[in-house]
């Protein structure tokens, strides 16, 4: 009491909080994208360098410029981030810069500054970029330069540095991703190669145990729900391994499955994304069987070999719907059809 | 439900407990105040209405002031002295109410007045309903209601469970942990009284699992003759709100906009049940209360038994408050009420006094982020309430829509949903505006 000037605070309960804040879960989920990030670099050299750096920089860049928010700038929350960083990991190595930087800008503005900004976008905004890319260049979007390239620290592929507005040329080996070598020649991968990422396919989507390493961090410091990856990656080997019991010869096995494609960084970095999932247990358990079952139904039925983004944007569409129809009982009201 | 073989509710948050400080020191005794400042409301009711004039002297344990009807109770000199006036008093609650200003004789061996004893043997139900409104017992949890009002049950209502609430899930307050481990009798005498009134056939005291010496002491001493058991439980806020013991304990359900009376149980504190022991059998009132002081900025934290009155500002300086001392509130972090001035009293609703330095006050002022839907809050709420969409409407104003489609009246400010919100959204605070408001259409039309 000795400081006589001193001022009480009034502030409402509760007096303590639990530490958790949006900007230190965000900071998190980019460090535990890493490894996974390193590994892109080690696999595809230059360009995967400069096609992470154009990928982050065109959606901080249009976030910045495009993000409204009373409190000023909204990069300090490190959602635009992760969007970029997830968006460019998507990509296939050797994509046009120019092609990246639309998606980038398209993604941030479309998928989420047009929703209202942080927590207001129904869609991942990272999979609306990819999404954008997918439908206006189906060509460069499924051209695959192949990784562990010899020069590919002091080289690029010739497709990268294309001019603005004119179509890539590649003019090295691509190789077809498992899922495609699966679905249009019937080639199986080895299960050892598809784990470690010595495959072709998307930057960051090819080292499946490295995505599962930081995932499982993001899920012992509780900042990451472990309930929809383990329920999406149950469901995919549930429903590929019954598919493939019943005929060998035309379905793959349920862990080229499991550890091809975008599977792995899908379900455990995207459809993990706080805003487009549900809220209540339940609605979780739901979404996670609906976006584990369309990536079976559309990578076996479907014309492309891969289904997890759209599967997972269909996921984040029926999200709100999903807790409306599962909310759970007020505590105290009867139950349901006793009045 | 139960969690790892102990009892519990669904739902509810972690918090640091911040007992330990505490936990171990045995009440001691307060000095009195150089004056001491009697609000004549420190209950949920009407006030009571004063029994003495400025310039008269009392004695410690007199009654000062009578119930103003049922929904009120009796208040007693907390020591003797001279009453010096009787003016306004600034409360907790930010208004001016009523006080009786008490100054104490310094030499006076300050003995309490003894009044009518309520003896449990030979009193009705009736009598001793009547005798707890004078002796001005209210819930000594917190909430400071009536505990007389309580235990008028109805016609057509009954208990057949009665329940000794000993959960303290508040972190850093240890009063009721202490009371039970040092008042074993008064509470053994207490829970007969209430027995008698309820008809109960059997009361549990619920224990959190944090303080097994108080299970454990309570159990060595039960009497063959009490029927009563002690049930130990897993440790999670808010377990002491009555709706949540019930649960825990018995697995029912409080009907929404109901009483534990609609489910046959009657809760009621330890501390408060402990007072009912001590001061019925000798007629006595509520003129003192354990209270612990605790938190960074205290510098002899402890459970103190502290005189009804006592200015805030005495009993810091007494216990002695760091130099950076920034926040103070009444009760527990996750739901005291903070000081606006250092003027105002401790009352019978005071179970603790909890200080911060700019340290921990600092820890609160966070940056206010849109929310996410991470549905942390879903999973916290006692209630099952969806706080999320809740916080969406009430910062569009739509308070009337809260009511209605969310059910904003069932929330009763636990608290947790601020606590986990990682976007820092004042949740409760803006529950407690919204409540209001529904409250005051709800009167005019």
């Amino acid at each position: 009491m000795s400081r006589s000037t001193s001022t009480l605070e009034i502030r409402t309960s509760p007096h303590i909080l639990s530490g958790h804040s949006v900007d230190t879960i965000m900071f998190n989920v980019v460090l535990a994208l890493l490894p996974t990030t390193i590994f892109a670099i080690y696999a595809f050299g230059l360009a995967a360098v400069l096609t992470l750096a154009t990928a982050v920089g065109s959606c901080l860049l249009t976030e910045r410029l495009t993000g409204t928010s009373p409190q000023g700038s909204t990069l300090g929350d490190w959602s635009v981030t992760i969007t970029g960083l997830l968006y460019g990991l998507t990509l296939p190595p050797g994509l046009p810069l120019w092609m990246v930087a639309v998606g980038g800008v398209f993604g941030v503005f479309v998928g989420k500054t047009l929703f209202g900004g942080l927590g207001l976008n129904t869609f991942n905004p990272a999979l609306i970029g990819r999404a954008f890319l997918q439908a206006a260049f189906p060509g460069a979007m499924t051209s695959w330069v192949a990784g562990f390239a010899p020069g590919r620290f002091v080289s690029l592929p010739s497709s990268t540095l294309t001019p603005p507005l004119s179509q890539p040329i590649y003019d090295g080996i691509t190789g077809a991703t498992p899922l495609a070598a699966w679905k249009f020649e019937r080639v199986a991968t080895g299960s050892g190669e598809l784990a470690l990422g010595f495959v072709s396919g998307s930057l960051g989507e090819t080292s499946s145990l490295l995505i599962l390493l930081g995932g499982l961090y993001l899920i012992a410091r509780n900042m990451m729900s472990w309930k929809i990856p383990l329920t999406i990656l149950t469901t995919v080997v549930a429903f590929s391994g019954a598919l493939h019991l019943i005929d060998s010869e035309r379905y793959a096995t349920p862990w080229l499955m499991l550890f091809s494609g975008g599977l792995m960084l899908g379900a455990l970095f995207m459809a993990t994304d706080m805003v487009g999932s549900p809220m209540t247990a339940k609605g979780t358990l739901i979404y996670s069987v609906v976006i584990g079952s369309l990536v079976v139904v559309i990578r076996t039925w479907g014309g492309m070999p891969e289904g997890v983004m759209y599967a997972i944007l269909l996921g984040n569409a029926l999200s709100p719907q999903i807790d409306r129809w599962v909310r759970p009982k007020l505590y105290g009201a009867p139950l349901r059809g006793r009045g | 439900m139960k969690l790892l073989g102990l009892k519990t509710f669904r739902h509810g948050v972690h918090p640091p407990e911040s007992k330990s400080a505490t936990s171990g020191l045995a009440i001691r005794q307060f000095p009195f105040a150089p004056v001491l400042v009697i609000p004549l409301v420190q209950h949920m009711g009407r006030p009571s209405i004063a029994e003495v004039q400025e310039g008269q002297e009392v004695t410690r344990g007199q009654r000062i002031a009578r119930a103003d009807g049922f929904m009120s109770v009796s208040m007693h000199a907390p020591a003797s002295g001279i009453v010096r006036r009787i003016a306004l008093t600034p409360s907790i609650s930010g208004r001016m109410v009523p006080g009786v200003f008490l100054e104490p004789y310094p030499g006076s061996t300050q003995e309490i007045a003894d009044g009518t004893p309520c003896p449990l043997e030979t009193a009705t139900a009736e009598q001793i309903v009547a005798a707890i409104q004078d002796a001005g017992i209210v819930g000594l949890g917190g909430a400071a209601f009536p505990t007389h009002v309580k235990l008028a049950i109805p016609e057509g209502k009954s208990v057949d469970t009665l329940i000794i609430n000993g959960v303290e899930c508040e972190p850093y307050l240890t009063t009721d942990h202490r009371v039970m481990l040092e008042q074993r009798d008064d509470l053994f005498m207490g829970i007969r009284y209430l027995l008698k009134v309820t008809g109960a056939a059997r009361a549990i005291v619920g224990i959190e699992a944090n303080k097994p010496d108080a299970a454990e002491h309570l159990r060595a001493g039960l009497p063959d003759d009490l029927p009563a058991t002690v049930e130990v439980l897993s440790v999670k806020y808010p377990q002491g709100a009555e709706k949540m013991l019930i649960t825990a304990l018995l697995g029912r359900e409080v009907p929404s906009g109901g009483l534990p009376l609609d489910v046959h149980a009657l809760c009621v504190n330890v501390a408060t049940t402990a007072e009912i022991g001590r001061l019925l059998p000798r007629g006595r009132g509520i003129q003192e209360r354990v209270i612990t002081v605790s938190g960074p900025a205290v510098e002899r934290k402890g459970n103190y038994r502290i005189p009804i009155g006592t200015p805030l500002r005495f009993l810091l300086e007494e216990v002695g408050v760091a130099d950076d001392v920034n926040r103070v509130f009444l009760g527990g972090p996750m739901m005291g009420a903070a000081a606006s001035t250092l003027d105002i009293p401790i009352t019978k609703g005071t179970s603790g006094v909890v200080a911060f330095t700019d340290r921990e006050a600092a820890s609160t002022h966070r940056h206010v982020y849109p929310c996410i839907r991470c549905g942390y809050c879903l999973d916290a709420c006692p209630i099952f309430l969806d706080p999320s969409q809740l916080g969406i409407l009430a910062l569009n104003g739509e308070h009337g829509r809260m009511a209605e489609e969310q059910h904003l009246m069932d929330c009763f400010e636990c608290g947790c949903c601020s606590f986990v919100c990682p976007s820092h959204i004042p949740l409760v605070q803006q529950f407690r505006i919204a409540k209001r408001t529904v409250r005051k259409a709800k009167s005019a039309s």
